[in-house]
């Protein structure tokens, strides 16, 4: 039996949506847009799924956009505020996902001036530090509400009228807070929330994109009218619904759950401290979401970690692959101010919906069990683990034999 | 349960007809591609050692079909400080190394080895040609491989009882022929493609600019190319862009072709010579290596010394000197161009005895 503990990278469709995607398997449902029964019969079905997302994060039906996932929603929040307002400034942080940072390099390549907001060492970014960078008019404030890596929530109410003053379209990455939170657009006073199916429990290849009533961005995807003129193409129905299906199972019991897997956290958290002496948390200890442990592990190369929890049975995360498979320590640590050493021995652990107690009990056993013999077969505290730097005069003098 | 075994697989056709082979037998395989080059500048040509979603495919390829794990690994701070600063010194001090032995014996025959405590397994393979006998007394011998064409134990000398313990080289036994059927069989897409000669962090194969990139200016080694009377003929660019023996690129015009002889990495001088003054009687030999050291005796013995890969062995006499050092007198007095900074390894028959790495002619 393996022990799943990577629910930031995505989680197992929950049982209510498979149940959903059957159910609209048998029912024949044809392109919403068609004028015919079955076509009004998936109009019926996305709009009802359309409006379970809404009801999720307080917003009106109307103000959501289904997309392909978090990373389109990203890519059209950012790409479709830029293209309708034309100032220059654009503020971040350095701890966003790729989905965030790839397409403001490409505006940086195109003349947008982008704005990185240092995070603080436990992965919090200030709202005076955001504030301080919309100093000139901005078109964009994109920020993560929870960061992926470290799970820090971000105090993003106290954002969104500096970024209003600077004239600026306040996006937020909901993606790892949705489900594990409560997230209300009004409160937090957002214009534009991106939303991830499955790391909700429905299948990858849905999202959504909330965009504020009032609110004009460019599309991304040119061609039907479809979801308000901002995504062109006949809509992922079945996608649609599993996540429909999906928030509806969340919305539920979210304070239950919320608390049960934060518990589960804090069991796994004090057994691996009581067996691992100078085991790290990186990040904050509160305003975090509580699935998510990232943890330095002493003396140990994170890779090595990985892949032998791997053939235990264990599945965690490092960082992030490269195309080529091989794992990079998270930039996000890095951003935090970790050295290349401690992120290299670091693991990102996060627990989700079908995480039991048994299972952690078990996982906790096993992660201090690989720990202790990865550590005796391949200490990492050799010159040659520090990563970059290890090209230096040392390495030299040695092979100069 | 079944032994575990780490298959060092390198995205071609070799290791991955190996990692077949050892899943066929039963082993418990954990398939390991490791990123060693680093990443190639901006504007490079795409090259097959630098990190892509092609990179690896065929290991992916078998991993997927015999259904065992598979993993890539990232080796390349141990690989620039072990493998590719060697290379770079080397060079700057007039020598001309080898990099794979390197490799074998800092990366896939040390790190690798920790790796593979780490990860519970017993054995670490790799797609080499080379063969591995363990004798009545427990004691372990490193031999030629069956195909003499293919045979890879030139690159493997530096292995001890230790590794070759826990080493298996599935590949020993088997001809290129049957490792390509083999792969075939496998539905391996690259079954037939002809293997790369260059070392795989200089795929272009310009050493002199790659040593050129990595060094600073100040340490490249300008001088003077001379005769053996010491008369300057030409002057050169550094001593990293010469090899003994080497013919082409000198820039000096003779009337009988002139060939490098010696460099002499205090002075930056080049000597070269004609054909006939550029033969070693032997060589010397550091950094020695024995498969077995328990069987080496002080007195000199008979061997075949091959001075590099793809180099036909040469009749000689080994005396082990002092520790880690060796002399090597040739049967024929007058030997080919000896190359200081490639290995010489010593067979007796098939067997790999040890080897070194060539410190001077004699």
């Amino acid at each position: 039996m393996r022990i799943y503990l990577d629910y930031n990278a995505g989680a197992p469709l929950r049982p209510e949506v498979r149940a959903a995607i059957a159910r609209l398997c048998d029912a024949d449902a044809a392109n919403p847009a068609a004028v015919h029964h079955s076509g009004q019969r998936a109009r019926r079905a996305l709009e009802q799924a359309r409006a379970q997302v809404a009801q999720l994060i307080g917003a009106d039906p109307r103000e959501i956009v289904f997309t392909s996932g978090g990373t389109e929603s990203n890519n059209l929040a950012i790409a479709g505020a830029a293209q309708a307002h034309p100032a220059r400034r654009i503020v971040t942080s350095g701890i966003e996902h790729s989905s965030i940072l790839a397409p403001l390099e490409a505006l940086a390549r195109l003349g947008r001036e982008v704005v990185y907001v240092a995070p603080d060492r436990e992965g919090r970014i200030a709202p005076e530090a955001v504030a301080d960078a919309l100093d000139a008019p901005a078109s964009l404030v994109s920020i993560g509400l929870a960061n992926a890596e470290v799970g820090a929530v971000q105090e993003a109410a106290a954002m969104a009228e500096p970024a209003a003053r600077a004239g600026a379209l306040f996006h937020l990455d909901a993606a790892q807070a949705v489900g594990r939170i409560a997230v209300r657009v009004r409160d937090l006073r957002c214009d534009l929330m991106t939303l991830s199916g499955h790391k909700l429990g429905a299948p990858a290849g849905i999202g959504a994109l909330y965009v504020r009533d009032g609110v004009a961005i460019a599309p991304a995807l040119l061609g039907g009218p479809q979801e308000s003129g901002l995504r062109a193409g006949t809509p992922n129905l079945l996608g649609a619904v599993a996540l429909g299906a999906a928030v509806e199972a969340v919305s539920a019991a979210l304070e239950e759950e919320s608390a049960r897997v934060g518990a589960l956290s804090e069991r796994l958290l004090a057994l691996l401290r009581a067996a691992i002496p100078g085991l790290r948390l990186n990040g904050p200890r509160s305003n975090r979401v509580s699935n998510t442990l990232n943890l330095t592990f002493p003396g140990v190369l994170g890779e090595s970690m990985l892949i032998a929890l791997d053939l235990e049975g264990v599945e965690v995360s490092m960082g992030s692959a490269c195309a080529a498979g091989a794992v990079e320590p998270s930039h996000v640590l890095l951003a935090m101010g970790l050295g290349r050493e401690a992120a290299r021995s670091s693991l990102r652990v996060s627990l989700g919906w079908n995480t039991r107690a048994a299972d952690i009990e078990r996982a906790a056993e096993i992660i201090a069990r690989v720990w202790r013999r990865v550590r005796a077969a391949e200490p990492a505290d050799s010159d040659a683990a520090n990563g970059g730097g290890s090209r230096g005069a040392d390495s030299s003098a040695e092979a100069a034999r | 349960m079944s032994a575990r075994v780490l298959v060092a697989m390198s995205g071609g056709v070799d290791s991955a007809v190996a990692a077949a082979i050892l899943r066929e037998r039963g082993y418990d395989v954990v398939g390991v591609a490791m990123r060693l080059a680093p990443e190639p500048a901006a504007g490079a040509r795409r090259r097959a050692s630098c990190c892509s979603a092609d990179d690896f495919e065929d290991a992916r390829r078998v991993a997927e079909r015999m259904d065992f794990p598979f993993y890539v690994i990232d080796m390349r701070a141990e690989f620039g400080a072990r493998v590719i600063d060697n290379f770079v010194a080397e060079y700057l001090a007039a020598r001309t190394p080898n990099p794979c032995v390197m490799c074998n014996r800092e990366i896939k025959f040390a790190r690798l080895f920790e790796r593979a405590a780490a990860l519970e397994a017993d054995y670490v393979a790799t797609g080499h040609y080379a063969r591995i006998e363990r004798d009545a007394l427990g004691r372990y011998h490193l031999l030629r491989a069956a195909d003499p064409a293919k045979d890879q134990s030139y690159f493997l000398f530096t292995l001890g009882q230790q590794e070759l313990k826990r080493a298996l080289f599935p590949l020993g036994a088997m001809t290129k022929g049957e490792v390509r059927a083999r792969a075939r069989a496998l539905g391996l897409a690259n079954a037939d493609k002809p293997e790369s000669q260059e070392i795989c962090f200089v795929p272009d194969g310009d050493y002199a600019r790659f040593v050129e990139r990595a060094a600073p200016a100040e340490r490249l080694r300008r001088g003077r190319i001379v005769d053996s009377a010491g008369h300057t003929l030409a002057t050169h660019a550094g001593v990293h862009r010469f090899t003994v023996g080497q013919r082409r690129g000198l820039g000096v015009s003779a009337p009988a072709p002139l060939y490098v002889r010696e460099i002499r990495a205090q002075s930056g001088e080049v000597v070269v010579a004609p054909r006939a003054g550029l033969g070693a009687a032997g060589l010397l030999a550091c950094d020695i290596r024995l498969v077995d050291p328990a069987a080496a005796g002080a007195a000199p013995i008979a061997i075949d010394a091959r001075i590099r890969y793809r180099h036909p062995t040469l009749p000689a006499t080994l005396a082990l000197e002092e520790p880690g050092r060796a002399r090597v007198t040739f049967v024929n007095r007058e030997g080919p161009a000896v190359t200081p900074g490639q290995a010489c390894v010593f067979y007796r028959g098939d067997e790999v005895v040890g080897g070194g790495f060539i410190e001077r002619a004699l």
